[in-house]
């Protein structure tokens, strides 16, 4: 099954940015309770969405410049990147069928 | 989909995981419904400090999963699933779900609540650009900035102690001129360098366009506004049930919180409420574990009696081996 992708400063621009498919973004750090939650729903999304959209998980600590590009002020975040701009922007702890709910919105 | 409960349980909080730890215990097949993340509240606390037992504290997030982990030992379900109505059908009550229906003949209410939100100018529009509600989340991002914290009690200074370790400044403010804190979170707040409070006072908007740049305040006294800048601004200013489903069925208070006995019932035989979300509760980690507790007890009481006026034939008797 498709499991997040870890992305950072780096290569942020290569494999969010220029991705062909949609490209979901969790922003999470290692001290955030919800943000460990939070992921197992988002790894369930990776499978169910495989070959649609592209998941991956960005640690705010190691890579502040992404973070601060995107005015992330709270996490975890999740941002979901059409054509290399964000389209959508889910703020803190969701269950599973809000965060389809958001995927699906963004995919039309 | 097993339909197959004897306790169903709503909300996976210190309250819903007490009950199912005891329920599970009892050996009645017990099922905890989880609208979000097991812990509730603790969840997203950072450490605990006034929960017995811990002597040097524990982060909220850890102990919601021992405690998770404690109950499913014993045989208690989780699913994750909010619950958005109840009926009764005999002698069972449904509960609704996006998944599907859940009978059972035992029902324990321990949802919690939400917090609640300032509901003024801007809030909504800077929320996650400077608006939070979740130091322990957030906090990192203000490192050196001022902000602000909304409140007056426990979880106002307790996590805005916590923002301390980032933060340049804080500042606490509270409608009214003291606090409800618990006394040492207010000695500690009081004797701290970094904190400073702003009394009688109500915030009327949070400023800022892409990001939370001050916010508008007014004293409640004189009526005379000014502006606060600061960078973050932490809400922690009391809580509400997420009962509006349960109106017809059991008695609220105005504010939504359910009414119950001493031992948790809510007037309907044998459906209970838990935890933050009665009316009576002291919305602490300990005496919410201690209510699930009860309520645990009392359903167990409930199913043994329901069991010997059906002539002795429980569910659980019909269903050896588990």
């Amino acid at each position: 099954m498709a499991q997040p992708v870890e992305v950072g400063d780096k290569d942020f621009e290569q494999r969010v940015l220029q991705s062909a498919l949609p490209v979901l973004v969790d922003f999470w750090a290692p001290w955030c309770g919800p943000c460990r939650m939070v992921a197992p729903i988002v790894a369930e999304l990776a499978g169910e969405y495989e070959g649609r959209v592209d998941f991956t998980k960005l640690n705010v600590d190691d890579n502040p410049r992404v973070a601060a590009t995107y005015g992330i002020r709270s996490i975890p975040t999740l941002l979901i990147f059409k054509g290399g701009k964000p389209v959508r922007q889910v703020v803190g702890f969701q269950p599973k069928a809000q965060l389809k709910k958001h995927l699906e919105e963004a995919l039309v | 989909m097993n339909t197959d409960y004897e306790v169903l349980i709503v909300g996976g909080g210190p309250a819903g995981l007490a009950a199912g730890l005891y329920s599970a215990r009892a050996r009645r097949r017990t099922l905890l419904l989880e609208r979000g993340i097991h812990g509730g509240q603790i969840a997203t606390a950072g450490p605990v400090e006034n929960y017995p037992g811990f002597p040097d504290g524990i982060e909220g997030p850890e102990l919601a999963e021992r405690m998770l982990q404690q109950a499913i030992k014993f045989g208690m379900e989780i699913e994750y699933a909010p619950v958005s109505g109840i009926k009764l059908e005999g002698g069972l009550k449904v509960l609704s779900t996006d998944y599907g229906e859940y009978p059972a003949p035992a029902v324990i209410l321990a949802g919690g609540s939400d917090y609640i939100k300032l509901g003024v100018p801007g809030e909504a529009e800077l929320t996650g650009k400077g608006v939070s509600y979740c130091a322990t989340c957030d906090g990192a991002f203000f490192k050196d900035q001022e902000v602000a914290v909304v409140g007056g009690g426990n979880s106002a200074l307790d996590e805005g102690l916590f923002l301390t370790k980032f933060v340049s400044r804080l500042t606490v403010i509270h409608r009214r001129d003291q606090l409800r804190a618990e006394k040492i979170l207010q000695e500690r707040a009081f004797a701290h360098p970094k904190v400073r409070f702003i009394w009688d006072t109500a915030a009327e908007e949070v400023l800022g366009r892409d990001q939370v740049t001050g916010l508008r305040l007014r004293n409640l006294k004189t009526g005379l506004r000014s502006d606060l800048p600061c960078q973050g601004l932490f809400v922690y200013i009391g809580h509400r049930p997420n009962t509006v489903y349960l109106k017809d069925l059991v008695e609220l208070d105005e504010q939504g919180f359910i009414i119950t006995d001493a031992v948790m019932g809510t007037g309907v035989a044998g459906l209970y409420a838990a935890g933050d979300i009665r009316h009576d509760s002291a919305r602490q980690l300990a005496t919410a574990a201690g209510d699930g507790v009860t309520a645990a007890i009392e359903a167990e009481h409930y199913l043994t009696e329901l069991a010997a006026r059906q002539g002795g034939l429980t569910p659980k008797a019909l269903a050896p081996g588990r």
